[in-house]
């Protein structure tokens, strides 16, 4: 357990970064969802930087159609993962493929237009922030602790430790 | 029995601590779904108000059969852009083309002309006062089964057995005379605009086509823009309320948008037929510039008014169904390109409609009248919007159809009151291109596309909106369908153009006579002399 030494403290604040990110996934997953007229194209087709022809090739009608769905139920299964505490590692995992993908979408990189970001940003955005702050949860896991791991493992139910 | 009490809490902390996401996750799922639903329901409720139909393409019939042998009168740059619509580019064409496809994998154009729909037609013929082109289109387009013929005299290709139609793409002083005279020789005619270059002709025009019952399409290819069809059902619907002004605008700051063509180096008396060229305009003596730059002066061209104008006016035209204004009045100058030309290169026409309505919703008496404003410049090229302006609503017109409800709308009051709608964000928006990243590069083509003058949208393809044009007067002429700018668009947009110039070469208001379907005369002058003279302006 990278988190057995933790005190209480650290480890209430790993899992408080785990859910909050869990929620941003969840309800971006959930507006999706809910909204049959959503679609990626425009975000895939206005992509700058060096993978934009990768970006817009996603953007064609054969693919748009199967982004669509797997972005939406990736969103949904990192969400879920984080605040739930189960399967968190495969979530965290996802989603820092998910965040770096947007990222070279639309790169903090000089000279590239920051479209629809409120704040001036240099090479680093919130894109690249919220992946390490999983690439944390990646190595510091505390489903055990706090989520429904605990279950699946009866054997670590340590109860005393949180 | 304390410690099974504190066992027993611990436990129940730790099904806590198990399950506690469950909730939040309800929660944010619970709030996804009402956000979500909160916002359908209000733009289904704006929709079901509008009820606009992103109308189906007019109805063309198929291109079998035996194929439609064409002459081309006119190759300078329309003529072969003309061609490249109906399946045929020039060999040097397609060689710049497929370098600059390698260069830039975004230039779709070569690929978008191969992709072209097979109108089955046969050029046969080509007509050109300048050798060199006649030549190059003849190198081009022939093939083994069919030699094209190189004539020296439209007279002559008119006369031809071999021709069934002819696309039409000459200086505009020759527009008319060459049109008659195909009609008369019982060719059918597609024909650029402006459709004539004088007033009397429009009238003859009219003649010749109603007399000889031959199909004749002016070259007005936006007719065929998606958004346009659109934009019909949103006015027929009263969606705008009573539209009092129309804006519509011309920017160009460049060579090529103010008319400075190329002046081909085998230019001479030799390869051109200056004495034909000249036709009815003042005999001056050889002058590649006039015969290359003809857009430049009245003898040959029609300045803003007949050159440009004419694209807006019918765009809207197209739309509204308006006919031709009651009265216009135009101003402006030579200001930025003086070079000796003598059409304005800033100019504004308002065309008046005072009878004019699109609808109300507000008390009678308030539902009539409109003024369009054409607004033109070549010395900037800042985006300026066409926006067709109502009491409910404004819609931005081009290849995307925008409409914006108004603050003080009669119609929408109670849901601007209710904040179901917000007056600065558009309540309808229809982009037939949201497919397509787009690779054109030349500011003169980006000006065109912007307003939906060179290329449309089918099935979320993009299609050249001259192909589609041509492809209707193809299946007019084999399928007898109904064709979208014939001779009553073509006289409308004519006369109004002639107004234009008319007013800027009077400095005065040149009204027209919707009964007796004449522009009202002026006393002391022949209104086509003024029109033709070669100067500037005579008032």
């Amino acid at each position: 357990m990278a988190t057995e030494n933790f005190t209480n403290k650290q480890r209430t604040a790993l899992i408080m970064l785990r859910v909050l990110i869990g929620w941003h996934f969840l309800y971006e997953g959930a507006i999706k969802l809910f909204n049959p007229g959503w679609t990626a194209k425009f975000y895939l087709l206005s992509s700058e930087g060096v993978f934009k022809s990768f970006y817009q090739t996603l953007a064609g009608d054969s693919m748009i159609g199967v982004i669509d769905f797997l972005n939406i139920a990736c969103l949904l299964i990192v969400g879920l993962a984080l605040i739930l505490g189960i399967f968190e590692r495969i979530g965290a995992s996802i989603g820092i493929a998910l965040l770096i993908l947007y990222y070279f979408a639309h790169p903090a990189f000089p000279g590239l237009e920051q479209a629809g970001t409120e704040g001036s940003y240099f090479l680093i955005n919130k894109n690249l922030i919220e992946a390490a702050a999983l690439y944390v949860i990646l190595l510091c896991p505390t489903a055990e602790y706090f989520g429904l791991t605990r279950y699946l493992r009866p054997s670590n139910l340590t109860t005393s430790n949180v | 029995m304390a410690k099974e009490k504190q066992k027993g809490n611990l436990s129940r902390r730790s099904a806590l601590k198990g399950l506690a996401g469950l909730p939040v996750v309800g929660g944010i799922l619970w709030a996804g779904a009402v956000e979500a639903s909160q916002k359908k329901k209000i733009r289904e409720n704006i929709l079901k108000t509008l009820n606009i139909n992103a109308s189906p393409p007019p109805k063309t019939g198929p291109m079998s059969g035996d194929p439609i042998r064409l002459g081309i009168i006119g190759f300078g740059i329309r003529g072969p852009q003309l061609c490249r619509s109906l399946g045929f580019a020039t060999k040097k064409w397609l060689a710049d083309m497929k370098a600059s496809a390698e260069k830039n994998s975004e230039d779709t154009r070569l690929a978008s002309f191969l992709d072209q729909e097979n109108l089955n037609v046969e050029i046969t013929a080509v007509c050109d006062l300048f050798d060199v082109r006649a030549q190059e289109a003849a190198d081009s387009f022939s093939t083994d089964k069919v030699k094209v013929k190189i004539y020296k005299h439209h007279q002559a290709l008119l006369e031809s057995p071999d021709v069934d139609a002819v696309v039409i793409a000459t200086a505009d002083h020759w527009h008319a005379p060459i049109a008659i005279a195909a009609l008369e020789a019982g060719k059918h005619v597609y024909l650029e605009k402006p459709m004539t270059h004088n007033i009397a002709e429009t009238y003859a025009l009219q003649d010749a086509v109603r007399r000889t019952g031959m199909v004749f399409q002016v070259g007005h290819q936006h007719r065929q823009t998606q958004s346009f069809v659109t934009a019909r059902d949103v006015v027929n619907k009263n969606i705008l309320g009573h539209v009092s002004l129309i804006q519509a605008n011309t920017n160009r700051n460049s060579d090529n948008g103010a008319w400075q063509y190329t002046i081909h180096k085998k230019a001479s008396p030799d390869t051109i037929d200056w004495q034909q060229f000249i036709g009815n305009a003042p005999m001056i003596p050889f002058n590649p510039e006039h015969f290359f730059r003809w857009r430049k002066w009245w003898a040959y061209g029609s300045g803003l008014s007949g050159d440009l104008m004419v694209h807006d006016y019918d765009r809207v035209n197209c739309v509204l169904e308006m006919g031709i204004p009651r009265s216009v009045i135009s101003s402006g100058g030579i200001y930025t390109h003086k070079d000796g030309r003598n059409v304005p290169d800033v100019m504004q026409i308002n065309m008046e409609f005072p009878d004019f309505t699109t609808g109300s919703s507000q008390e009678a008496g308030k539902e009539k009248g409109m003024t369009m404003v054409y607004s033109a410049t070549l010395g900037n090229q800042y985006s300026r919007t066409t926006a067709l302006m109502g009491h409910d609503a404004t819609m931005e017109l081009g290849n995307r159809l925008t409409i914006y409800a108004d603050r003080n709308s009669t119609r929408y009051r109670d849901m601007i009151d209710n904040e179901t709608i917000d007056p600065n964000i558009p309540i309808y928006q229809y982009d037939p291109s949201a497919n397509e990243v787009d690779g054109i590069t030349s500011a003169t083509a980006k000006y065109f596309a912007d307003k939906g003058l060179l290329y449309t949208y089918r099935n979320g393809r993009r299609v050249d909106s001259t192909h589609l044009h041509m492809w209707e007067w193809l299946s007019a002429i084999r399928n007898g369908t109904p064709l979208s700018c014939g001779i009553k668009e073509g006289f409308e947009e004519a006369i109004t153009a002639h107004m234009g110039g008319l007013s800027y070469k009077l400095g005065r208001r040149i009204d027209w006579d919707p009964v007796q379907q004449q522009i009202v005369p002026i006393e002391g002058f022949d209104l086509d002399e003024v029109l033709l003279t070669d100067t500037e302006k005579l008032v």
